[in-house]
């Protein structure tokens, strides 16, 4: 494969929207998991829920931060890399990811700065109003990226104006189409289940290390519980994203099930190495039937394969095909997993079954795996297309970009996010090592309001004096 | 709809310069402390605001994005390196300026980082504004002119001059937000920046007459622009008076005031381009579709309340800082 400045900036788009998605998948489940808690501890005023609530303030704050400093790069990314996306379909993707920006910066870092400094300033339902509104912030944050996505993979709404560019002609059929409303929620669930699973297997960590036991039990039981009910939805939404692709998206369906010759009816690979060049695949195990099952829910229908498509109209078939099975693998193991746990916790056997506990601790990255392996599915799927069936992915990169400029944002960027990461995650480890340990000041460990690019940590200069200050308004 | 548009961008790029230029500037005075005290002193003088600062890029480029995206693609793809290694540099010098509290040994190596990159920011931007201020090589609306087509000895002086502008506005801050020794630093470096400020203008002004820049035949046209000059020359006097009486704060509010000027002439002498002189706005503006559907929500709703919320953030933030708290 040629290096060109396609190619390169293919990379560094995967590259950096990869590292970026991590960050919101975890912190819209724990928005919503924070105001979960201070309802409970509101309704039973028992203090476990508070200081779990305290503890986990303070992740969300890093998480939160590391979201927002990787989210600046993609907000410049469209017009550096995809000058030509971005001149064309500007007029109804720099609206949608704009509405993203707006909500983020206004309702999630503005309500995020009552959680930090307010618990004593405001009223308790006031604070509870807040938690609720930072959770609608960051879902409605993502909300909009999923709409712009969903848009990239079925657009709709538009007509073609001169010079190719994307007039939006009915913003309704934009938001409210149904590939958005199987494809939003089956994002939502999937960072909710990804921080079930986080709470889930911290708890356990800290069963493990016999510390806070209590605090550890309710973690491991109410993360199990959440994901034992989530995860079977989400295998259903999971489901509906696939009968969309189905219909409006076949040459990535065929791609997904490696199916090179149109059948009837259809069996279902299941494992397999898909071989492009010879449009084949090699050590291939299937199962008869069940393709037909599984695509149309019957036993007969006839299911196209990629060679129906002109070879310059397929997707790579490798990527979707593996990502999808390690995202389904993930499932079922979390589901396994998540039911298993509930029905442990049920009979009171969480400290005997050490075994499990391990296999919960280790659980933790399952989430995230199955959000990018989804991901990679969605998008290298839509392949060679950018906006489906309009825009090419070759059409959409800027043209005059050369190799070397893009390879050297490339390695600057690989530098910057590693060492990013690095002391994120080592800063999120001591917290979570640390656990629900009381903290006197609630500010600590978390982030100022309106400095969402600050990683962590207070500021220097903030003294109790200047915050006192502020309480005394 | 594509004026408030025009005049949101407007605002969010003023509002971006004057605002992060301050603490960019800070960012680039920091070498100049002399012990950790001091450079405590003045991190602190910053660190409630910075990002909040910072944000109001991330809304510029999202109104561009949304409202004209031809310019957004035109530029960004245009600036292609310098605006890498700025968003690099910002990210990094954010990064640096957490760290340093947090380690011991590497203390020294943050410390560069968090100036250094203050510095690379600063200079691409003036870089960037020098570049469109000579006219970026576009025909037929697409950039023509190569990975360093940008690059020319009059860009890299604008760098060099929002640089001295930027040091300006943050030594103006450290008037208002400090006391005793770093308060008594920035008045002592004030003089001086005021007038590299003031010799780089003249610079900028005979180079561009020596270029035979296209903006400077709107001068002659329109002699009302003088208008701004002369705001920024009074805003210069006004300066002089305050550092001679120590008086805090003013300084800032002038260096405000320069940049305000400065920023008008540039609007004023590009309109009715915003990539001079091969895009105008109309050219640029999105749909009315697009830009109503913006406007309904984000621009009636999010704006204002962001406008609010910055207001509100700095009168928190009011008064003296204090050098002796501790940051763990």
């Amino acid at each position: 494969m040629d290096v060109t400045p396609l190619l390169l900036s293919r990379i560094q788009f995967a590259f950096t929207v990869s590292f970026h998605i991590i960050f919101p998948a975890f912190t819209v489940g724990l928005a919503a998991w924070l105001a979960f808690l201070e309802a409970l501890s509101l309704a039973t005023g028992r203090p476990v829920y508070r200081r779990l609530f305290d503890f986990w303030l303070g992740i969300f704050g890093v998480a939160f931060g590391l979201g927002v400093v990787s989210g600046i790069v993609m907000a410049f990314q469209f017009g550096t890399n995809w000058s030509e996306l971005a001149r064309r379909t500007g007029p109804i993707q720099g609206p949608l990811l704009g509405y993203e920006t707006f909500t983020a910066f206004a309702l999630e870092a503005a309500f995020f700065g009552v959680l930090i400094f307010g618990r004593k300033r405001v009223p308790r339902w006031f604070y509870m109003l807040a938690c609720l509104l930072v959770a609608a912030g960051t879902s409605l944050s993502a909300f909009w990226i999923m709409v712009n996505n969903s848009w990239m993979q079925w657009p709709v709404g538009f007509t073609m104006g001169p010079n190719g560019i994307f007039v939006p002609t009915d913003w309704s059929a934009i938001i409210f189409d149904p590939v958005v409303w199987v494809r939003f929620p089956h994002m939502f669930l999937a960072a909710y289940v990804t921080t079930a699973f986080c709470v889930a297997a911290t708890g356990a960590w800290h069963l493990l290390r016999g510390s806070f036991k209590s605090d550890a039990q309710a973690m491991l039981r109410m993360g199990l519980g959440l994901a034992a009910v989530l995860v079977p939805i989400q295998l259903l939404f999971g489901h509906l994203v696939g009968d969309y692709t189905h219909d409006k998206q076949p040459a990535k369906f065929a791609a997904i099930e490696a199916r090179w010759h149109t059948e009837q009816p259809a069996s279902e690979v299941l494992i397999a190495w898909p071989d492009p060049e010879h449009e084949r695949n090699l050590y291939q195990f299937s199962i008869p039937y069940l393709g037909s099952l599984i695509a149309s829910m019957r036993f007969d229908s006839k299911e196209v394969g990629l060679t129906t498509f002109p070879a310059a109209d397929r997707p790579p078939v490798r990527i979707p095909f593996f990502a999808f099975r390690i995202m389904v693998g993930c499932g079922l193991l979390m589901l396994a997993l998540a039911w298993f746990g509930t029905y442990l916790g049920a009979v009171g056997q969480f400290e005997r079954q050490r075994w499990f506990l391990w296999a919960t601790f280790w659980s933790f990255p399952l989430g995230f795996i199955a959000t990018l392996t989804g991901w990679f599915t969605a998008e290298v799927g839509r392949q060679p297309w950018t906006v489906y069936g309009q825009l090419r992915t070759a059409d959409a990169a800027t043209p005059f970009l050369t190799s070397p400029q893009v390879a050297t944002s490339l390695v600057i960027f690989a530098a910057v996010y590693t060492l990013i990461f690095l002391f994120g995650a080592i800063y999120i480890y001591q917290l979570l090592r640390r656990g629900p340990v009381v903290l006197p000041p609630l500010v600590e460990a978390a982030t100022n309001p309106k400095r969402p690019l600050s990683v962590a940590g207070q500021s220097p200069g903030v003294a109790p004096a200047a915050l006192a200050t502020e309480a005394g308004e | 709809m594509i004026t408030f548009w025009t005049f949101a961008l407007g605002l969010a790029i003023l509002l971006y310069v004057t605002l992060d230029g301050f603490d960019l500037g800070v960012g680039m005075l920091f070498p100049f402390a002399p012990d950790e005290t001091a450079r405590r002193h003045m991190l602190a003088a910053i660190s409630p605001v910075w990002d909040g600062n910072e944000t109001w890029l991330i809304f510029a480029a999202s109104i561009l994005f949304g409202a004209f995206p031809l310019v957004y693609a035109t530029l960004l793809s245009a600036l292609y390196l310098p605006l890498m290694i700025m968003l690099a540099a910002l990210v990094f010098r954010g990064v640096a300026f957490e760290f340093r509290y947090k380690s011991r040994g590497l203390r020294s190596l943050w410390d560069i980082g968090f100036a250094g990159g203050s510095f690379v920011a600063s200079f691409i931007q003036g870089t960037a504004v020098g570049a469109l201020v000579e006219g970026l090589a576009i025909k037929n609306g697409q950039y023509v002119g190569g990975p360093f087509g940008w690059l020319s000895p009059f860009a890299l002086l604008c760098g060099l001059g929002l640089c001295l502008g930027y040091c300006l506005l943050g030594a103006g801050w450290l008037t208002h937000k400090t006391a005793e020794d770093v308060q008594a630093l920035a008045f002592r470096l004030l003089p001086g920046l005021m007038i590299a400020v003031l010799a780089f203008l003249v610079v900028v002004f005979i180079m561009a007459l020596a270029l035979d820049l296209r903006v400077m035949h709107r001068w002659l046209e329109e002699p009302v622009l003088a208008l701004f000059p002369a705001i920024g020359v009074m805003a210069c006097t006004l300066l002089q008076i305050a550092i001679k009486r120590r008086r805090p704060l003013i300084p800032f509010l002038c260096g405000m005031a320069i940049f305000a000027a400065a920023f008008a002439t540039l609007a004023v002498s590009f309109y009715p381009y915003m990539v001079p002189f091969s895009i105008s706005i109309t050219d640029a503006a999105s749909p009315p579709a697009s830009l109503s559907f913006m406007f309904w929500g984000a621009g009636l709703i999010v704006l204002p309340i962001t406008l609010i919320y910055t207001l509100v953030v700095y009168f928190i933030f009011k008064g003296k800082v204090d050098p002796t708290a501790e940051y763990e």
